[in-house]
């Protein structure tokens, strides 16, 4: 099976953040594979410990630090990655990520490609859902089980939704967006990261994919500002014993915040 | 009616029961409306004729028209079936704005129209607002809610927009408002069912959702077993409330992962989030900081997550939580 996983970098999630000229500003704060691609690179490992002859591709789209996080994956087990590299790609939304993504994997041979369910920067949750549809391909956002025919031709999808579940049967190819519960990430072993280092790399950028800027360069939605949420009011330690204080709060909730 | 600007609010049903998210849809497609200058389209898709479908509701929350796509292949989701219902009808009356719930089917299907129509989206919004020069501006959390992003769409249309749950309840519905209903029989062909729905569970009964409920009441390690998650189901049920957790507890399979408050979990933005020992990691505060009242009851009067509530009680949660159970129940007679 071949298999496809886009990945790409965010900031630690344990990170403060400060906003800077209309930008996150991190400096300092460590990078990492965005939590939910780490479900989607072991979804794709486990897979090839099943079906030893499969291939896995790792894709990723953005600056030159995101090579971090293919090396990791690649540590983590996979075969090869291949980096898209361009300033031409800095202004792209994300329908427009998932445009130059689809134009890079066009040309590749696939059965299944796993996403994260979204990255835990910009939260849009497009990105996957959109490859897959400029790729003609039935998908299934925010997986949280996935099981194979005993041919590998047929995958059974399950996902939670809000107040129960979804069980999907889909051909391959098939794209699907990984949630937590899919699986546990495995780290990456001694061996893996030695191993990563003979693991080829290739650099992309826009001509060799056949971008076109005109067409397809242009954001369809825009940032105009970014601010930190607003401070929560200073909060109320209620003081005293358990008898006083919980009638208190019962009244207060009840009778100032009018939330119960 | 071509010139004027108006609005698609997608609707989310089980099998007729329109969800309440979608309700809040309407209400904000209402408001943007009667800045924009258009009409409402609640936008409904399914098997269900006009009788099996409660347009009344629809209309009092604010559609002006109830538009339903009918066909058997939609009793259940599939996002290939609701595109293909969909986009033809988008086509043909160019709405200004769509707008959907921010569910997992919201998301999803807002992620593919927008891919298909080649226009913008914002998902997971907090706010929007319309001016004739820009159109559509929407605000939402990003960085798992470390930070707000407003965002402005270009000139192509529709604009795409999924809204937050609990966020655009508004004043509920207005039972002097009319409207009318159209059906449409909609053809869905073999090639987009080619992903088949094999099975749809519904939890009934006390599961409430947690992205849904106007009350969560959530615990942490600090809870010490899995069998104490009795004490905050005892409160979530006088309360009405979903019970939420922390990671490490579903980690340790005390909860299921649906459960899950914070970054690599749910968002909610409840009325009242009642946090019983959980420290408050930003990973956690990420998932339940734009909750309208938060209640911390942590026995460390230095955790983090005193910082961001409105009220705390230091102490015991095992101790605590029985007798705040006790004092909501006298006063609720619940
Ligand atoms: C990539 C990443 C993603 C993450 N995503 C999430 C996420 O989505 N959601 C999430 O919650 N976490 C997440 N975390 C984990 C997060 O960093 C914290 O570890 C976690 O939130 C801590 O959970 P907790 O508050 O239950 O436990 P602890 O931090 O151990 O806190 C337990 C609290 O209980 C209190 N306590 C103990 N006993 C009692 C008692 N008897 N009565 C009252 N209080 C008591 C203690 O004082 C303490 O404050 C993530 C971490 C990473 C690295």
């Amino acid at each position: 099976m071949k298999i496809i996983v886009c990945v790409k970098q965010v900031i630690d999630t344990a990170a403060k953040i400060s906003v800077k000229d209309g930008k996150i500003d991190a400096t300092g704060s460590p990078r990492v594979m965005n939590p939910y691609d780490e479900f989607a690179v072991e979804e794709a490992l486990q897979i090839k410990q099943r079906k030893p002859d499969s291939e896995i591709t790792l894709i990723s789209l953005g600056p030159d630090s995101f090579k971090e996080v293919l090396k990791k994956g690649l540590a983590m087990g996979a075969d090869r990655a291949i980096h898209l590299h361009d300033s031409l790609f800095d202004p792209l939304d994300n329908l427009g990520v998932a445009q130059v993504l689809a134009k890079a994997i066009q040309s590749l041979s696939f059965d299944l490609i796993l996403c994260g369910r979204q990255a835990v920067d910009d939260d849009m949750a497009q990105v996957g859902p959109a490859l897959a549809i400029l790729l003609k391909m039935p998908f299934v956002s925010v997986v949280t089980g996935l099981t194979f025919s005993d041919d590998f031709t047929q995958a059974q999808i399950t996902r939670q939704i809000e107040g129960g579940s979804e069980t999907f049967e889909s051909p391959l190819p098939v794209l699907l967006t990984c949630q937590k519960g899919l699986n546990m990430p495995r780290l990456p072993s001694l061996k893996g990261i030695i191993a990563a280092k003979k693991k080829p790399i290739e650099t992309l950028d826009a001509t060799a994919i056949g971008f076109d800027t005109g067409s397809e360069g242009s954001a369809h939605v825009k940032r105009i500002d970014l601010s930190l949420p607003p401070e929560r009011k200073k909060g109320r330690i209620l003081e005293g014993s358990l008898a006083q204080s919980l009638p208190e709060l019962v009244r207060l909730l009840r009778e100032e915040e009018k939330v119960v | 009616m071509s010139g004027d600007k108006h609005i698609f609010a997608i609707m989310e049903h089980i099998q007729g029961a329109i969800k309440p998210g979608s309700f809040e849809v309407l209400t904000a497609s209402r408001l943007l409306a009667d800045q924009m200058g258009g009409q409402v389209f609640a936008v409904y898709l399914g098997p269900e004729s006009e009788s099996e479908i409660d347009c009344e509701s629809l209309i009092q929350y604010g559609a002006d028209r109830v538009l339903i796509l009918r066909h058997s292949a939609l009793a259940s989701y599939t996002v290939s079936a609701y595109l293909e219902a969909l986009l033809p009808v988008i086509e043909s009356r160019h709405p200004e704005v769509v707008l959907l719930s921010a569910s997992i089917h919201g998301k999803e299907l807002a992620a593919a129209l927008s891919a298909r129509l080649k226009t913008g989206l914002g998902s997971d919004c907090i706010s929007l607002d319309f001016n004739s020069a820009e159109g559509l501006t929407i605000r939402r959390p990003v960085n798992s809610g470390k930070a707000i992003s407003t965002l402005v769409y270009d000139s192509t249309r529709p604009q795409i927009a999924t809204l937050r749950a609990n966020v655009f309840r508004g004043a509920g519905p207005d039972a002097s408002r009319s409207g009318q209903v159209e059906c449409i029989e909609v053809q869905i062909s073999e090639n987009s069912l080619s992903l088949k729905v094999k099975e749809v569970v519904q939890e009934t009964g006390r599961n409430l959702d947690i992205s849904e409920a106007r009350i969560v009441v959530s615990g942490g390690l600090g809870m010490q077993n899995a069998g104490n998650f009795k004490l905050l189901q005892d409160l979530a049920d006088v309360l009405g409330a979903a019970v939420g957790a922390s990671r490490p507890v579903v980690d340790d399979g005390w909860r299921d992962y649906s459960n899950q408050v914070g970054q690599t979990g749910r968002t909610v933005s409840p009325d009242l989030y009642i946090a019983c020992g959980i420290s408050g990691a930003v990973q956690h505060l990420a998932g339940m900081s734009f909750s309208n009242c938060i209640v911390a009851i942590n026995k460390d009067p230095n955790a983090p997550i005193f910082s961001v509530a409105d009220y705390g009680i230091v102490g015991d949660a095992l101790e605590v939580l029985p007798l705040l159970t006790s004092e909501f129940r006298e006063v609720l007679n619940a």
